[in-house]
């Protein structure tokens, strides 16, 4: 299994994840054997996270409120953010979770269906956890481009069909 | 009414003789259609990498609007210059070597015009791009073409081109990787070319406009080798590689009485190229390096996706190793280039270019362009299969068919 051919089906499943065994080894020039091999072995080792869908929700009528929040942790002596940024991952609220640098130490992003829903998940969940000094939430009014995708298409501009 | 002075004659005669492109109805006719995939077009699908547009932007909110030196700015000849070395193996010097042009279309022209005279002959091999013959034509000088051929993988054999020069040729044009064919040069391919060149004095003009997009090996320019920088200019640009045909900037790197000689043709007819066409290239050569790599790796998969494909219908093809062109053998459909063309057009809204427009000797192949998106590519393959399974079974439940669907559609050249 060749290091630049794993590098090669990770990068065209992060484009598509929808590409079959076969779509993969006809555009890689590999074969469907080896692209199997490949993406086996990248679950097994946990390479490969897992596959999902962007939804682009502006565009269908179950529309959820987003935040993106960040958080100053007070750091442990042993291990630091970690077990309170595990901890925050674990609540089915929340999408997303970043150590960052800065003023705040956690950026996560939290969903839920109503302004209410994620103002309460902030008061009643987050800021009272053990560690958490203070938290700052930004409500998401719009989102322009995740995971590489734009959410808007450019306007179509017509080039000429046929030159030599 | 005195014959001389009837309209026909005023134009110059050897532009009089120039030839129509034979596929210039099969233009049209495609130009006319709405709503086809066309695997036809010379150029990136890509739009211009949006660090350079942002940068274009920036450059004329400064106000940088104004003529530059007739060779181009120099600090874009000096990016130039460095890439050239670093990329192709090969140095010149910025304020002497180098000239900035309108695409390599214009540093084409003013090379020919520059070294040639009436009589004088140029070899270049065929299939190639339509301007070629067109432009040594316009230079009065006489085009030797030299046929490469779907056994030697579309790449120039030294042994052929030896026993095509005469003692008038003056002049070896290359273009390696190829439009129409994908085909490159090998390293060993380009020393005995250059040991050609450096035998029989002749000089060497290489479009390397595709040099990016090789997917191979890539060796440095045929400049590169012994004997070669002072007999050979090197012509290329942005276009392909960092998708900005409409930008139209492109440069020549050579000797200096060479490149002296292209300005002064170039300062009288063009002055210079447009100041915001060369900023845009200043960008791309400073950052967009990223953006190429990856324009080129989505390039790659696409070839491998068509050459698969077209090789599984039957339509047999050479792995191209460079550009994002394939030109499929298309002699078992029994149909010519422009017939083959023509009903895949009407008949599955799929337009490629008859190779006949690239050579004289395509009549069995057509020129694909994988420059479209990959469910583009996946459509106009699954057309191209049901067309070609249909002429097939055509041909056998009626000999006498071929003749009369040719009739059917035949296009008035």
């Amino acid at each position: 299994m060749k290091s630049d051919n794993i590098e090669k089906v990770l990068g065209l499943l992060q484009q598509n994840a929808r590409l079959t065994s076969e779509q993969l080894s006809e555009r890689l020039a590999i074969s469907v054997d080896e692209v199997d091999a490949i993406i086996v072995e990248c679950e097994k080792t946990s390479v490969i996270r897992g596959y999902y869908t962007l939804v682009n929700e502006d565009n269908f009528d179950r529309q959820r409120v987003r935040a993106v929040i960040d958080v100053a942790v007070e750091p442990e002596r042993d291990g630091g953010f970690d077990r309170i940024a595990r901890n925050i991952a674990k609540f089915s609220e929340v999408t997303d979770v970043l150590l960052v640098s800065g003023n705040f130490d956690i950026s996560l992003i939290v969903v839920g269906d109503s302004l209410q829903d994620v103002a309460n998940f902030v008061s009643s969940k987050l800021a009272p956890l053990r560690g958490v000094r203070s938290t700052r939430t930004h409500f998401m009014l719009k989102k322009y481009k995740e995971a590489g995708f734009t959410f808007e298409d450019d306007e179509d501009y017509e080039r000429l069909k046929i030159t030599p | 009414m005195n014959d001389s002075k009837s309209p026909r004659n005023r134009v110059a005669a050897h532009i009089r003789e120039l030839p129509k492109s034979g596929i210039r109805d099969f233009f049209e006719l495609v130009m006319s259609m709405d709503d086809i995939i066309s695997l036809g077009v010379g150029e990136p699908d890509f739009v211009t990498p949006w660090g350079i547009r942002e940068a274009t932007i920036y450059s004329l909110e400064k106000g940088h609007t104004s003529y530059t030196s007739n060779l181009g700015l120099l600090s874009l000849r000096q990016q130039a210059c460095e890439y050239v070395r670093k990329d192709f193996g090969v140095s010149y010097d910025a304020e002497s070597e180098c000239i900035v042009t309108v695409g390599v279309s214009e540093g084409l022209d003013l090379i020919l015009r520059a070294i040639l005279e009436v009589g004088d002959e140029v070899v270049y091999h065929e299939p190639c791009y339509v301007s070629y013959p067109a432009c040594i034509k316009m230079a009065q000088a006489k085009p030797l073409p030299l046929v490469t051929t779907e056994e030697d993988g579309f790449s120039l054999d030294p042994a052929k081109l030896k026993s095509t020069l005469t003692d008038r040729t003056k002049v070896l044009l290359l273009n390696f990787p190829n439009n129409p064919t994908g085909a490159n040069l090998s390293r060993d391919q380009k020393k005995e070319i250059a040991e050609i060149a450096v035998a029989h004095d002749l000089i060497v003009i290489t479009d390397e406009i595709y040099a990016e997009l090789t997917y191979g090996e890539r060796s440095p320019s045929i400049a590169a080798f012994p004997g070669m920088k002072e007999r050979t200019v090197f012509l290329h640009g942005f276009s392909k590689a960092f998708a900005m045909t409409g930008f139209r900037i492109g440069y020549a790197c050579g000797p200096s009485d060479l490149i002296d000689a292209m300005m002064k043709i170039h300062q009288y007819s063009m002055l210079c190229a447009s100041i915001m066409g060369q900023e845009a290239a200043k960008e791309a050569l400073k950052n967009g390096r990223r953006d190429m790599e990856s324009m080129k790796s989505a390039y790659l998969t696409r070839r491998n996706m068509i050459v698969k494909r077209l090789n599984n219908i039957g339509l047999p093809c050479v792995n191209p190793e460079g550009a994002f062109y394939v030109y499929p053998n298309i002699s078992s459909t029994g149909l010519s280039s422009q017939e083959f063309a023509t009903r895949l057009l009407k008949e599955e809204r799929v337009a490629v270019v008859p190779g006949t427009a690239f050579s004289q000797e395509g009549e069995k192949h057509v020129r694909c362009a994988y420059a479209v998106s990959t469910s583009d590519l996946e459509t106009a393959l699954d057309r191209i299969k049901g067309f070609v399974e249909r002429v097939r079974s055509e041909n056998k439940t009626s000999p006498g068919f071929r003749k009369h669907k040719k009739d059917k559609v035949a296009i008035a050249n």
